[in-house]
């Protein structure tokens, strides 16, 4: 059947938003090229529409507007003097404006018809090679577009080709050890040594050879991204030294799980169970009985109040975002948000938070294989407002990190956050329930997702992987989640006994976890597919998006296929849960493809025992700086501390990022109470978010992040920081430090190397400690590993160690929240912990590169018991504003305070609690931890400093009400306007939407 | 007895739990309805006085923002919701619901005095890109015109920042042609407009939301059911006592419309 091809575009004397948005982008890319002028039209090939007259009603009632745009039938070719460049998706790529057009066709003309969309755009005062590198190199990817020079009309769709069926076995047992290598890495496996011999003598003994199926689920399920193998190994380690932080070897008598040998290194029986989830059950011993479920569940769950639980997960998806940063990260909180769905008996997600670590903007040159920083911050920001967004989520709360080592592997984390009722925490399949599977259809998108985020990149990953990209509808996943709490809620109980989502690894995942103590026999080919031509392997282990699994008791399978009709969710029946012999059994139209046991499916992996060193000259020389150069001139030291300051407040990871939190809907669902940006004009940046979960009920929720890397030269120190920050800005907006979960997302180079795995022990060291001295258990993580970069040479760039802490508190009345905008002129400013000396990690060292090897270090007694006088004294309203002193010190918090009210400060310098070798430069910009910045009102001063009396406090200014920013330093006063540090601060992100309005 | 409200919900709607809430704030009981059942059932919508097309993203936007809704709603709902207008009933679409009402036929309607037609009208306005093409999440401050015929915003103070409203979207730039936008601003049926500095989609004479001539169908693009208690506003922590006192603006829109609603059924 032919395809029709509609053009629509805007309306003579209408404007073209996108066309023009195109053309400032490409200014970006290259400034000397650039068209000067950009038009913009949506082209839909249509094949299925019976007559003239179905053309005239789906063109102009379906596809343009009428007031603002016109439409053409057919391909209308380039004027003469421009260059033309459509792009439209590649086959199998998810087309969701395609799959609407033809759900609204149907209900206008009762027809099935084709459709695909793309773009196609005008570029005029530019050559056509030229115009098509520059769409290729800022909006088309050709891992998923193909771009074309010429009006696209295909004469047919590309159907997908039917393999015939067959069970292929892939022979091994008489494999050596180079050929199983060999194996491993040809076919995607990215399995180890050990590994790959555990399975051949599984295989062996089986007496026969194993099934592709088979071996495919083994690789899926024994990934680092689904087992964690390194951060559960065992591992022998040893110091080399411990100049900053402390000893590991000395305080081993106060570690679990931890035991000295003989030779005195030490012994440490699955890091994450003797540091991260050691701290919490201790702590959970220790009477701490607000959580609920802890490291077992997709999310952790803490109690909210008596009826109501409140769940949170982070996750990364960087090897995706590093390749198309789009659907990289819009599939990455896509999936996060999935596992809130997919926590207890499925939780309703009302917030989202995103953290990214990129390399600078600036930079000139990329290593082939990269995608330019400039463009994978967009385009991130971008995955996460599409998909945050239509998904009706606050996105409320993140932090953007750059460092030039983040260039091949930038970091994408997204969080979530879900309420549930306190009955549905847990669930657990029956034997004898049926697998359902609900949501998007199974398409070749993702294969390979799983074990690829468990390998390097090199500079060929884009090609060899694009396979591994998916693009997300999240509108699929919408509707999915009100079909799944409908059911959730139904009056007459829970319709199903378990649920997940389907994430890395796809079914074998979900089907594997659920059925690990059941066993499950699965029929592959009741899956609905995408299109035909999916092999029953890729079926299994494709990790297209927006699709959920169930445990249904048979009764209740009627009532969820009536409430997935009312939702328009698709849903099917893929078997059974529960084997005679615990077998994963899988079937394709009856006949056997694959039988694994579970218990070696998930016991049977390999745990060697691994080597870690810490060796701290090596680390300090591996984390020589790397952030952006200095914006605006050569590194050096300034001569003004006010200056330093307005420079502190344009450094890119201080600087307002309201260009992307704008972007966000944070208002969504009504909950939020503290907003990302806060104060008069939204001027200043909240420590963190505050959101009510409960339409009717007071009770709040702060979210909040920490994140150090500045101090990454010794990961113990940097972890320590990381929690210390996310509990003062949990603080800081009025969460109670009693009730505060956090949770950990390591991610790191690859740790084949025991040096990398010695300070990634120290991190994971510096979890238990913090988490044991604030009280903050952690209730979930998750880490990601080889994060290194291989170019086209040869060199090898490493990301920084980098640890997220993430946190969320209650706050008992949202009502009492505070921010952080001064709020009223005579109000004094009090400052709350110790300034030290130490200017190691600092901004102002990275700014005028200075070189320092001391760093800050959390005080593990004082700090906690800063954080709860100071809570202490926010609960009890005596603190107008609260800000913590965190990236640039003092002076940057104290003049963000400032401008966010809208009313002058002085700052005396002196008056700083410090220790007597700190300088003026190290009061002003020392980034020590554990101290805030509080305004109160001068007859509050006796009642605060009478609840702070055993923390070091001073008053150090006041709020003048002025338009100025003045310092008292050693004798002289100065001041700067409060405009001109706003201005600093808020440049950036005034550029960027300057730019594009 | 409180007036009965209808949220519609569809695929991709996603401001519905707010849009419940702030009807039952201000009095209504409330009843959501997936599109799915009442185009199946269309009779449905006689039950209730008060009808709430929420915000979110139907059908993904795909297309255009709304279209796809818009094109189902002219289908098979268009019927059912003009004779509930007809017989009183208010009806409030914001921000995905203005762009599905103004593709739907719902909005601005037939001229005063004429009966709704029977056939859904050609869309005369439209919400095109913001200007930007960005989508933008901020507080607007407002105007309402002191001559409008709308049942919601009559009365209701927008005073300074005291008086803003939330705004998300990326499609809410108003457009109309210059009869259409005349016979709006001369009929009274221009609701609210963004104050001279906050107009930052680009709309034409800064229009945030119209009704319809009888004045009871609003569709605007700020989200008034986002501001129904103080602490929702974005600068609550600093705003002065004495500007707190009262309902929030988006409240007393709903009570205007509960109120209305309630003198109909009594």
């Amino acid at each position: 059947m032919s395809i029709q091809r509609f053009e629509v575009a805007p309306a003579p004397s209408h404007a073209d938003p996108v066309g023009e948005a195109l053309a400032r982008a490409l200014v970006h890319v290259d400034p000397d090229v650039a068209p000067d002028r950009v038009e913009h039209t949506s082209v839909y090939l249509i094949s299925g529409l019976p007559d003239a007259a179905a053309c005239e009603r789906v063109s102009s009632e379906l596809l343009a507007d009428p007031v603002t745009e016109v439409v053409r039938s057919g391909a209308s070719a380039a004027p003469k003097d421009a260059a033309l460049i459509e792009v439209h998706p590649l086959p199998g790529v998810t087309d969701p404006a395609a799959e609407s057009v033809q759900l609204a066709v149907k209900a206008m003309l009762g027809v099935d018809v084709s459709v695909q969309t793309g773009h196609r755009f005008v570029l005029y005062g530019t050559d056509q090679a030229t115009a098509k590198s520059l769409v290729e190199r800022s909006y088309a990817n050709p891992v998923i577009h193909a771009v074309h020079e010429q009006p696209y009309q295909p004469e047919s769709f590309s159907e997908g080709v039917i393999q015939p069926f067959a069970v292929r076995e892939v022979p091994l047992r008489d494999l050596d050890d180079e050929a199983l290598d060999q194996l491993s890495r040809d076919a995607h496996l990215f399995l180890d040594r050990h590994e790959m011999e555990a399975i051949r003598d599984f295989y062996r003994e089986l007496g026969r050879e194993p099934r592709e199926i088979e071996l495919e689920t083994l690789a899926q399920t024994w990934s680092e991204h689904c087992v964690h193998k390194t951060l559960k190994s065992t591992i022998r380690y040893r110091e080399l030294g411990a100049p900053n932080g402390i000893s590991i070897v000395e305080t081993v008598g106060e570690r679990p799980h931890h035991t000295q040998l003989a030779d005195g290194e030490i012994q440490i029986n699955n890091l994450l169970k003797a540091t991260v989830a050691a701290a919490t059950h201790e702590l959970i011993e220790e009477g701490i009985d607000w959580c609920l479920s802890v490291f077992v569940d997709n999310a952790g769950i803490i109690a909210f109040d008596d009826t109501h639980a409140v769940c949170f997960k982070v996750e990364t998806h960087n090897h995706p975002s590093a390749i198309e940063p789009y659907g990289g990260a819009a599939t990455g909180i896509g999936g996060c948000i999935r596992d809130i769905m997919g926590t207890g008996l499925a939780a309703r997600p009302i917030a989202a938070t995103d953290v990214f670590c990129v390399a600078s903007p600036t930079m000139e040159e990329v290593p082939t294989g990269c995608l330019h920083p400039r463009r994978i911050l967009s385009q991130v920001v971008a995955g996460v407002r599409d998909y945050g967004n239509r998904m009706g989520i606050p996105t409320l709360n993140g932090a953007v990190w750059f460092n030039d080592a983040y260039v091949g592997n930038p970091l994408v984390f997204c969080g979530c956050v879900g309420v549930m009722p306190r009955t549905a925490v847990e669930g657990y399949a029956q034997p004898g329930d049926r697998i359902i599977a609900l949501g998007g259809r199974t398409g070749r998108d993702g294969i390979h997702g799983a074990t690829f985020s468990s390998a390097e990149l090199t500079d060929t990953h884009a090609d060899e992987f694009s396979h591994a990209v998916q693009i997300g509808n999240p509108i699929v996943e919408k509707k999915a989640l009100d079909a799944i709490l409908m059911m959730r809620d139904e009056p007459t109980g829970c319709l199903f006994t378990a649920i997940t989502d389907c994430g890395a690894g796809g079914f074998s995942s979900a089907v594997g976890e659920m059925g690990e103590t059941l066993g499950a026999c699965v029929d592959l080919e009741k899956a609905p597919l995408k299109y035909a031509g999916l092999t029953p392997t890729e079926t299994w282990i494709s990790e297209a998006q927006e699709r959920m699994v169930l445990a249904v008791p048979e009764e209740n399978i009627e009532r969820i296929a009536e409430i997935c009709a009312e939702y328009e969710v698709e849903f099917c029946d893929l078997g059974e849960f529960g084997t005679p012999g615990r077998e994963l059994v899988l079937r394709y139209e009856e006949t056997e493809i694959g039988r694994l046991p579970m218990a070696f499916l998930h016991d049977g992996i390999p745990t060697p025992t691994r080597e870690a060193i810490w060796d701290p000259e090596w680390a300090a020389a591996q984390s020589v700086d790397r952030l952006p150069d200095d914006p605006s001139g050569p590194r050096g030291a300034r001569e003004s501390l006010l200056e330093t300051t307005a420079l502190l407040l344009e450094h890119p990871n201080i600087a307002s990022k309201s260009w992307i939190i704008r972007q966000y809907d944070h208002e969504v669902q009504g909950g939020s109470i503290v907003k990302p940006l806060v104060g008069v004009g939204d001027g200043g940046p909240s420590d963190g978010a505050v959101v009510r979960p409960i339409p009717n009920s007071p009770r709040a929720l702060a979210i909040a992040n920490g994140l150090a890397t500045g101090l990454s030269a010794d990961p113990y120190v940097m972890g320590l920081a990381a929690i210390d920050e996310c509990v003062r800005n949990l603080v800081c907006v009025g969460a109670d430090p009693e009730q505060i979960a956090i949770l950990d997302n390591f991610c790191w180079p690859g740790c084949d190397d025991p040096r990398r795995l010695g300070s990634l022990v120290r991190a994971a060291e510096a979890c238990y400690d913090g988490a044991k001295a604030y009280r903050t258990p952690f209730i979930s993580g998750k880490d990601s590993l080889n994060n290194q970069f291989t170019t086209e040479s040869g060199e090898k760039i490493f990301i920084p160690p980098t640890l997220l802490i993430s946190g969320m508190g209650i706050v008992g009345d949202g009502e009492r929240a505070i921010t952080m905008d001064l709020k009223k002129t005579g109000n004094l400013l009090v400052l709350v912990g110790q300034t030290g000396s130490e200017l190691g990690g600092s901004h102002y060292a990275a700014l005028t590169g200075l070189v320092d090897t001391r760093m800050p270090q959390v005080d593990l007694v004082q700090g906690p018991r800063t954080a709860r006088a100071v809570a202490a004294v926010i609960e009890r309203g005596l603190v107008r504003s609260a800000h913590d002193l965190s990236e640039g010190g003092l002076l940057v918090a104290a003049a963000e305070m400032a401008f966010a009210g809208g009313l002058g400060a002085r700052i005396e310098l002196l008056a700083a609690p410090a220790s007597d070798d700190a300088d003026l430069v190290a009061r002003a910009f020392g980034e020590h931890p554990s101290r805030y910045l509080l305004e109160i009102d001068p007859n509050a001063q006796d009642d605060v400093f009478a609840e702070l009396s055993e923390i070091p406090c001073a008053v150090v200014g006041r709020v003048t009400g002025s338009d100025v920013f003045e310092i008292v330093g050693d004798t002289d006063t100065s001041s700067m306007s409060l405009e001109r540090l706003r201005a600093a601060w808020a440049k950036e992100s005034e550029e960027q939407t300057g730019a594009s309005s | 007895m409180s007036p009965k409200a209808l949220v519609m919900t569809a695929p991709g709607i996603n401001c519905d739990l707010e849009l419940v809430h702030a009807f039952e704030m201000a009095g209504a009981s409330v009843e959501s309805v997936t599109f799915g059942r009442l185009s199946r059932q269309p009779s449905l919508v006689d039950g209730f006085e008060l009808i709430g097309l929420p915000g979110g993203f139907s059908y993904g936007d795909d297309v255009a923002a709304g279209r796809v809704l818009a094109t189902l709603i002219r289908q098979n709902l268009y019927t059912a919701l003009a004779a509930a207008i007809e017989r009183g009933c208010p009806m409030i679409a914001p921000c995905n619901g203005f762009q599905v009402a103004v593709q739907a036929g719902l909005l601005p309607g037939p001229q005063a005095g004429t009966p709704w037609p029977t056939e859904p009208l050609s869309p005369t306005v439209a919400l095109a890109t913001n200007t930007s093409a960005m989508f933008t999440d901020r507080w607007t401050h407002m105007e309402a015109p002191e001559e409008t015929r709308c049942v919601w915003t009559r009365g209701v103070a927008f005073n300074g920042d005291a008086g803003m409203l939330p705004c998300a979207h990326g499609e809410g730039r108003f457009v109309a042609s210059d009869d259409v936008l005349n016979q709006l601003e001369s009929d009274g049926r221009v609701a609210l407009r963004y104050a001279e500095s906050d107009n930052f989609n680009g709309s034409v004479n800064r229009i945030a939301g119209i009704c319809d001539s009888s004045g009871l169908v609003l569709g605007l693009m700020p989200h008034p059911e986002r501001i129904t208690r103080w602490s929702q506003h974005p600068t609550w922590t600093r705003l002065d006592e004495s500007l707190r006192e009262g309902d929030p603006p988006g409240l007393a829109m709903f009570r205007n419309a509960v109120q209305h609603a309630s003198g109909v059924l009594a």
